[in-house]
């Protein structure tokens, strides 16, 4: 089994390991299931034990970007394709939440929080003609397409009467202030965070995930399969646009006022895929990871003095690309793997070797592999 | 009525003429072979019926039906499944995985979202048909450590999994070595038992001459003759075909 | 009304040409490399400000100072390529070049930041602000010489890439690297001068739009977004068709202007780009590719 989890890592990615035994699968599970616990119930009471309203600003703002890199990951990381206009989405909900809440006179209170979901599917329609003409094109073309579109919205929001232009909307003010500020729309981003990671994880188990990954390694030969790569791709992509629609939203309540250059930003998508890229394209845990190391230091950063931050930014994600490609975790995965791999057999093997030559094997395999 | 027919295909590339006036049957329930020198456009003629590229003249036809510009997902779905000359396997995904990618038929994409890949029974399918080629103890290993021939057993395996009537193969004998060989021509044979018709292109004679039941000959993009693997044989053409057109080597698209 | 078209209709043409030239740099580099240099933005923005401290600190005219500035960013584009793009492998590389370059141009609108802050600045020199008559029309010097120079550097890319040896290395590393490789062209070499040169034309394009637009640090995003758009447009990795674009959109920019709004020009630009794709995902000038990926 080892083999297979350095190979696995060493793919960069997380392959599940099914069907490998009951004993050691059941005891993963069981390791899984107590981090997830852990993990959720860590989520649950951090603003109880750190109540600090500065602290809890930046588990707030980084729950945001943990959801929109989970998200992003969910598309980008699974297909290959990378889009960085998924700022469009994030304005397009916080324009929703507070255009609505103004139209509607909406007093601050939770009752603005139901305009989340509405967010989400306004980035949804917005999603679905821009991932139509983006997704028409290649690969690399994809990438500058969605860049273009960014733009267009950005300059849309500070042009159409609608958004009222650079002075921007206000949002409803909530009743509730003072130490505790922060804690219903802490919890709220949470809400919506264990949703997109659930998200994220059942795509990875569908079939559609499956071609999801098949596209990314090679699309050609998915559509030779009968996999719509068209209706794969556009679902994709718009699935992946809601949660950042609804933080987007979330945001905006959080934030008080909304204007062009804050809800239309061109560096949300570079953060959010240095996020992804820093704790490892498409797994799940990465981007998350990612997120909560990289949003507590931009909060710092931009607090400081925000051309520093640019600079550090760019440095960091200079590094990450170049000397850890594939990410923290499956890097950190690939060499647990391998400390493994040593400990249980004496000589080991390269991990191809090993997967391909095991003994056991039929004597079939073993021509194949005798043959090559 | 042939299975599938290619009805005078032509292509171009830019100026470059790839296939003129290219003609063939494939009747259903045989092996049919499709050979000539490299650059003849055999690989390109693939690419045509598979919808992997178009074509402004002639016509192809599975059960009679126009299929002409389709489109690969299309024409999977109809039933016509191809391989790759040079392997083409989803490398970061695990060995099954690859063997769950393919659309099951009457599946809606809602269901593909909701439903986790591979049932018990889709699992025990994709088992058996590795089973069948011989690399299911490879199941959970990632495709990509997996050798050159066991890709090609792989790659022809998830063709399987949809269970399509015409099975398209190119080059499946090139690179791998005679045992395999060996094998794989039962395994196309025990397949055609159970009713699969195939296309092959290759170049190792001997596999072609056993195996098919009819066999064309191609050359600078026109189908020149086609028969039975003795007739074809002593065919003088093919000969001058083989002889005398070594200058014809192009590049062949994959 | 109509003269007012036809002088949008030439200003959109000189403008053009100086956004050609920078397009080309842009499209170049991708035909011969496959990389997507995000950063194209924001070096024309390096490029003014070199142009603005050399004319406002030592008195260096703007046109004299390109002695200057076009070598400066040659060896700033060398030093990119051989420090990070180089450094990039593998099938996603093209994807991967857009985060390198994205991050190099967020390091450098940083550096700008720290040195010039975010408060707009303009080139100055006599042929900034004065115009002369012709055909009933007042054209500003600067958009004529920024015009000619474009004209001149295209030209001499032109004759680089079409009559040296050097040029028919890069010609053929555009067509296919690994054939080029094995009729002994030195492919990593020609991509490294590639690049540079790319960058270098950024120097004449960064001096030209200083003097005509009020430019700050984070003009860079504005200026990648054009030049992207007119480089997808233009089919990418043709020069040619980048020359067509750039002429094309800038002139169409001007003339909704004039005829709608200012306000609205920018969106028109976006609005071509969005319509051409859903035709034609191969861009305007593109060859018909799309369907084989």
């Amino acid at each position: 089994m080892s083999e297979r989890v350095v190979a696995a890592a060493e793919e960069g990615q997380v392959v599940e390991l099914r069907r490998s035994g009951r004993r050691p699968r059941a005891v993963a599970n069981g390791v899984r299931a107590a981090a997830i616990l852990v993990a959720l119930v860590v989520l649950a009471v951090f603003p109880l034990v750190f109540s600090n309203p500065a602290v809890t600003t930046i588990a707030f703002f980084t729950l945001v970007f943990m959801t929109s890199t989970t998200a992003w990951n969910g598309f980008a990381g699974y297909s290959g394709y990378i889009p960085l206009g998924h700022a469009v989405f994030f304005g397009t909900g916080a324009y929703t939440l507070a255009i609505v809440a103004q139209d509607l006179h909406m007093p601050g209170g939770y009752g603005v929080f139901w305009l989340v979901p509405l967010a989400g599917a306004a980035a949804l329609v917005v999603a679905i003609p821009f991932g139509l003409i983006a997704l028409r094109t290649r690969r690399h073309t994809f990438v500058v397409i969605t860049i273009a579109i960014f733009f267009i919205f950005q300059l849309l929001s500070f042009n159409l009467g609608i958004t009222q232009g650079s002075s921007g909307i206000q949002t409803p003010t909530p009743p509730w202030f003072g130490g505790a500020f922060n804690i219903p729309f802490y919890y709220v981003g949470a809400v919506i965070l264990v949703l997109s990671i659930a998200v994220s994880w059942f795509i990875r188990r569908s079939r559609f995930g499956l071609q999801t990954l098949a596209i990314r390694d090679d699309e050609d030969r998915a559509r030779g399969l009968g996999v719509q790569v068209g209706r794969v791709k556009l679902v994709g992509y718009v699935i992946s646009a809601i949660p950042v629609g609804m933080v987007g939203a979330l945001y905006a309540y959080f934030i008080g006022q909304i204007f062009p250059q804050s809800a239309f930003d061109p560096l949300f998508d570079i953060t959010i895929a240095l996020m992804a890229f820093l704790g490892g394209l498409g797994t799940v845990s990465g981007p998350l990871l990612g997120a909560l190391v990289l949003e507590p230091l931009q909060q710092y950063f931009t607090v400081s003095d925000p051309s520093y931050y640019l600079i550090a930014y760019g440095a960091l994600f200079l590094i990450v690309i170049l000397a850890l490609p594939r990410g923290v975790v499956p890097t950190v995965g690939a060499w647990i793997g391998n400390r493994r791999a040593r400990r249980a057999a004496p000589s080991p093997a390269a991990a191809g070797e090993a997967s391909g030559g095991a003994p056991g094997g039929t004597r079939y395999a073993a021509t194949v592999r005798s043959g090559e | 009525m042939a299975l599938l027919e290619m009805e005078d295909v032509r292509k171009s590339f830019g100026g470059l003429q790839a296939l003129s006036a290219c003609s063939l049957e494939v009747e259903e329930g045989s092996i049919a072979g499709l050979i000539g020198p490299n650059g003849s456009g055999k690989t390109t003629l693939f690419n045509i019926v598979t919808g992997y590229e178009r074509i402004r003249e002639g016509a192809v036809r599975f059960r009679g039906t126009a299929i002409t510009n389709s489109t690969p997902e299309r024409v999977f779905a109809l039933g016509i499944g191809r391989t790759f000359q040079l392997t083409r396997i989803f490398t970061r995904l695990s060995v099954v995985e690859n063997m769950l990618v393919a659309t099951q038929r009457h599946e809606g994409w809602l269901r593909s979202v909701l439903r986790p890949a591979g049932s018990a029974s889709e699992h025990r399918r994709a088992m058996e048909l590795l089973d069948f080629v011989g690399i299911a103890r490879l199941a959970d290993a990632p495709a990509g450590t997996l050798s050159y021939g066991q890709r090609k057993l792989l790659d022809l395996a998830c063709v399987l999994v949809a269970d399509p009537s015409v099975i398209l193969l190119d080059e499946p004998a090139g690179g791998i070595n005679p045992t395999l060989i060996g094998l794989l021509a039962q395994r196309i044979r025990e397949l055609n038992r159970q009713g699969k018709t195939f296309l092959i292109v290759e170049h190792n004679m001997e596999f072609v001459m056993s195996l098919c039941h009819r066999v064309t000959v191609m050359d600078f993009g026109k189908t020149i003759v086609s028969g039975p693997p003795d007739v074809v044989r002593s065919d003088r053409r093919v000969l001058d075909a083989y002889l005398g057109t070594e200058e014809a080597d192009g590049d062949e698209a994959p | 009304m109509a003269s007012s078209i036809l002088k949008a209709v030439i200003d959109g043409v000189l403008t053009g040409g100086v956004y050609a030239l920078m397009a080309a740099g842009l499209t170049l580099i991708f035909g011969v490399m496959d990389i997507i240099n995000i950063a194209q933005g924001v070096l024309v923005v390096l490029a003014a400000y070199l142009s603005y401290v050399l004319s406002t600190q030592l008195g260096i005219d703007l046109f004299v100072g390109l002695l200057i500035t076009v070598p400066t960013l040659f060896v700033v584009g060398v030093v990119v390529e051989w420090a990070f793009i180089r450094r990039l492998a593998g099938r996603e590389r093209t994807a991967m070049s857009i985060l390198v370059t994205y991050a190099v141009a967020i390091i450098i609108e940083g550096l700008l930041i720290r040195q010039f802050s975010t408060d707009y600045v303009q080139l100055n020199a006599w042929y900034v602000d004065r115009s002369f008559r012709l055909l009933g029309l007042y054209l500003p010097y600067i958009y004529v010489f920024g015009f000619a120079l474009a004209a001149a550097l295209l030209a001499a890319l032109y004759m680089v890439l079409y009559r040296t040896r050097f040029g028919r290395s890069v010609r053929a590393a555009m067509q296919d690297r690994s054939a080029a490789r094995l009729v002994g062209v030195n492919v990593e070499r020609v991509a490294t001068l590639t690049f540079g040169l790319g960058v270098a034309v950024t120097a004449a394009g960064g001096m030209v739009f200083g003097a005509t637009n009020a430019f700050n640090p984070n003009s860079g995003y504005d200026l990648i977004s054009r030049l992207l758009t007119i480089v997808i447009l233009g089919g990418m990795g043709s020069i040619g068709g980048a020359l067509g674009a750039a002429v094309f959109m800038l002139t169409l920019e001007d003339v909704v202007s004039v005829v709608w709004s200012p306000t609205w020009s920018t969106l028109v630009f976006f609005a071509a780009l969005v319509i051409v794709l859903s035709v034609k995902p191969t861009g305007l000038f593109g060859r018909a590719a799309a369907r084989a990926q």
